[in-house]
């Protein structure tokens, strides 16, 4: 017991138990909500009001602000995605596995948002809704990867199974990702040459630069907070008669 | 844990023979089968031309793309049969349970596999490659690619052909799960065919497309058993 105890006193391995863990969810979830919104509103105001006009792409630039953290956390959730997976493979968790399946979602919407935003910020600068760029492409085949994990989960009727099987392809994909981007962006330049590409923005704006990070936190809480919130209803449909949720419903 | 009997005791060797034989003798007590995926890949290739006009100029800047996605939809239409019969009768659960290591034996069904639907294609791609008008060296590549590019196929196939077995509407679900795990052996291959038809070397892409096929050939079938083992608990 001394090995999971850590400096503070607190025996963290005991929120790994969805019994001990879903009030702990059910507490955190109404902060993280606050700090997303606020957060959000503040990155927005930053990004739409505060930040200057760009010299080159005029007022259409302000996208990013959304776009940008966007397609942060479409691949940062797919790795910690696949992380849960490992975890749930290796310790056996049921709770690592229900983060895994509660994290996909959040995943392919911002995934989803990155690439709806993307094309409309493409549609003023290049002229077109949507241009073969090695970004795009690959942020594309991310959205697939998502599609085959939710279409595997759905496939398993047995939770067990379907909590395992659809970790093993997550892992899979995740190890995949790198390859998929080297590998489209070395197709990029074989089938495209100097068409048109993602000209390296000259140094942003620090104000820019502020605001996108902003928004970047307010997603990464927003994300959390939705994320609990799903994993409590996971836990209750898989004991639904636990005495635990007699309060609840 | 028990020891077995040294007179079963079997090489690596002798089991991945084995398995190999036994998979290509049951599947050429049903030809049809075999012959239905290659058909599928002649007459797909076919319907190009049907659909863009005959203009050869055309055809050849398109023929490597329309070869190497026929043939990975034919590699991948024939993947729900990779474990699937061996699941229905039994054959599987015995294999999983018995004293050889289930890596071996995965390895051993994925290349009679890959005997059984990618090597009919890389004989017979260069033929459809002439319809198309391609030149001999770009046929060479083509062949060479796809050589290569099949088993790596075969490979990460596996994967989703062991964790979609024995589910309702499997065909479609494997696509959806494999598909974007095929798109650099694609890349790579399409790729190594189009460098020389334009004048390049195609040496990089070749070598890319062998590296795929390293890294397959060493964590596809550990990922394929471990699914393997999850369907079968």
């Amino acid at each position: 017991m001394d090995i999971v105890k850590s400096k503070s006193g607190i025996n963290w391995l005991k929120y790994a138990s969805p019994k001990t863990f879903y009030p702990l969810a059910g507490q955190l979830i109404p902060w993280f909500s606050v700090g997303a919104a606020v957060l959000i509103v503040y990155g927005l105001y930053l990004g739409l009001l505060v930040a200057p006009t760009d010299f080159q792409q005029g007022e259409g630039y302000r996208i990013i602000f959304v776009h940008v953290p966007a397609a942060w956390f479409s691949m940062f959730l797919y790795l910690l995605m696949a992380g849960y997976a490992i975890l749930g493979l290796v310790l056996n968790a049921k709770l690592s596995h229900m983060m895994a399946k509660s994290i996909a979602p959040t995943g392919a919407m911002f995934t989803l948002v990155a690439l709806v935003t993307g094309s409309f910020w493409g549609k003023p600068m290049w002229g077109a809704w949507w241009v073969w760029d090695a970004r795009l492409t690959s942020e594309l085949i991310l959205l697939f990867l998502y599609i085959g994990y939710f279409s595997l989960q759905s496939a398993i009727d047995d939770t067990n199974r379907a909590d395992k099987a659809s970790a093993i392809l997550a892992i899979v994909g995740a190890v995949n990702v790198p390859i998929i981007y080297f590998s489209v962006k070395w197709w990029n330049t074989l089938h495209q040459g100097a068409s048109i590409s993602l000209t390296k923005a000259p140094a942003m704006a620090a104000i820019m630069l502020k605001g996108m990070l902003i928004m970047a936190l307010g997603f990464w809480l927003y994300s959390i907070a939705v994320i609990l919130a799903r994993v409590r209803c996971e836990i209750m449909e898989r004991d639904s008669k636990a005495a635990l949720f007699r309060q609840d419903i | 844990m028990l020891q077995t009997p040294p007179s079963n005791q079997l090489g690596t060797f002798a089991v991945l023979y084995r398995i190999l034989a036994r998979d290509i003798l049951v599947a050429m007590r049903r030809q049809s089968d075999v012959a239905a995926v290659l058909f599928f890949f002649i007459i797909a290739a076919s319907l190009f031309p049907l659909g863009s006009g005959a203009d050869p100029k055309l055809l050849s800047a398109m023929a490597p793309s329309v070869l190497w996605v026929t043939a990975l939809l034919s590699c991948m239409l024939s993947l729900s049969r990779l474990f699937a019969s061996d699941f229905s009768d039994g054959t599987l659960e015995q294999m999983v349970i018995s004293s050889q290591p289930l890596i071996l034996i995965v390895v051993a069904k994925v290349v009679a596999h890959w005997v059984l639907s990618g090597l009919p294609l890389v004989l017979v791609a260069p033929l459809i490659g002439l319809q198309f008008n391609m030149d001999a060296t770009g046929l060479q590549v083509l062949a060479l690619s796809l050589l290569i590019g099949t088993l790596a196929l075969s490979l990460i196939g596996s994967v989703g052909a062991a964790l979609t077995l024995g589910l309702r509407g499997t065909g479609v679900l494997i696509a959806i799960l494999v598909l974007p795990l095929y798109i650099p052996v694609l890349v790579f291959g399409a790729g190594a065919v189009t460098a020389v038809s334009i004048g390049m070397s195609p040496q990089g892409a070749l070598s890319l497309l062998g590296a795929i096929l390293a890294l397959s050939l060493v964590f596809a079938p550990l990922a394929a058993s471990a699914a393997l083992k999850v369907a079968l608990e």
